[in-house]
């Protein structure tokens, strides 16, 4: 593995680990579920990096697509978490 | 005393995550069975993308229970969450109006929709040359569901017509199998079909058939999915 390639990937992980953190912070549901599909989303970057795009396919789209979206529906009928 | 529990708990998981990680070094060479895989492949299904050669083959009972399972998904969510006609006009009739979506999503799913289609049905077909497959395209197809509803809420999808195309791609998908069983070495066998030339859109046995197939079921379901949770 090249150095700039590992360094590149080093720099996905520290984002997946950062939004992966802020998902579980944030007070604010919305804001923390797109978090969490950021995470999901420097997931399947590293996924490419490493190169495995069949899985990178898979993740962006159910991962960080159709799960995010599942659960700001979700949020939304239960009244943003407040009620 | 939860908290001393919880505690420990995390440290065991740091402990074998640490052994882990301090244990990893770089696999330099290709494993004996990766190996196998790799020259068999190519030679016998005629498949040029390995991945999807063994989830459609040599996995395709896994395969199966993958989708059986996300089916189950698919019948429960619409169990806990299907919305009786009248309770829906009550929600429609005591419900204000629902917020538009923002012009940008609006035109901008218009110009990028049917370029999203036709990539899902792209990785769908061509799942045994490139990268992706059955499950990617029809993933990739319900995503471009997913943003036709977020820019037309007030579009309806019809449940009855998905189910229907959904059931029937499942059972053709079992029949291709059990023809497997029949004709060629079992279940889910590809070479029903003959393997054609190496690397043209008709080749690898029934693997393209397959993987249509699966595509059409994921897709459905997971639009299905969607749906329900959006009503």
């Amino acid at each position: 593995m090249s150095a700039m390639l590992e360094l590149l990937v080093i720099l996905v992980c520290g984002s997946i680990l950062v939004s992966g953190i802020l998902a579980v912070c944030l007070d604010n549901l919305t804001a923390a579920m797109v978090s969490a599909g950021l995470a999901s989303l420097f997931a399947a970057v590293s996924y490419v990096l490493l190169a495995a795009p069949d899985v990178a396919m898979a993740e962006a789209a159910i991962g960080s697509g159709l799960a995010t979206l599942i659960f700001l529906y979700a949020i939304r009928r239960t009244g943003g978490g407040k009620g | 005393m939860k908290r001393a529990f919880t505690l420990l708990a995390v440290l065991m998981f740091g402990i074998i995550f640490a052994r882990m990680v301090g244990d990893y070094s770089e696999r330099q060479s290709v494993s004996a069975l990766a190996e196998h895989y790799l020259s068999v492949v190519p030679q016998e299904l005629g498949a040029p993308n390995v991945v999807t050669g063994i989830l459609i083959t040599f996995r395709g009972f896994d395969t199966l229970g993958e989708v059986a399972v996300l089916f189950m998904v698919a019948a429960s969510v619409g169990i806990l969450l299907a919305s009786q006609p009248e309770a829906r006009q009550q929600k429609e009739l005591t419900e204000p109006e629902p917020r538009r979506p923002s012009e940008l999503v609006q035109n901008g799913a218009e110009v990028i929709l049917p370029l999203i289609f036709l990539f899902g049905a792209y990785v769908i077909m061509n799942g045994h040359l490139s990268a992706g497959g059955g499950f990617q395209g029809g993933a990739v197809v319900a995503s471009a569901v997913m943003l036709l509803v977020l820019a037309k809420p007030s579009s309806q999808l019809h449940h009855g017509f998905l189910s229907i195309t959904e059931s029937l791609a499942g059972v053709l998908y079992v029949s291709i199998g059990i023809l497997g069983l029949i004709f060629a070495a079992g279940f889910l066998d590809s070479h029903i079909l003959p393997k054609g030339d190496f690397g043209t859109l008709f080749s690898a046995g029934a693997i393209p058939l397959i993987s249509t197939l699966l595509g059409i079921k994921v897709g459905a379901e997971l639009s299905v999915i969607i749906d329900r949770f959006r009503n």
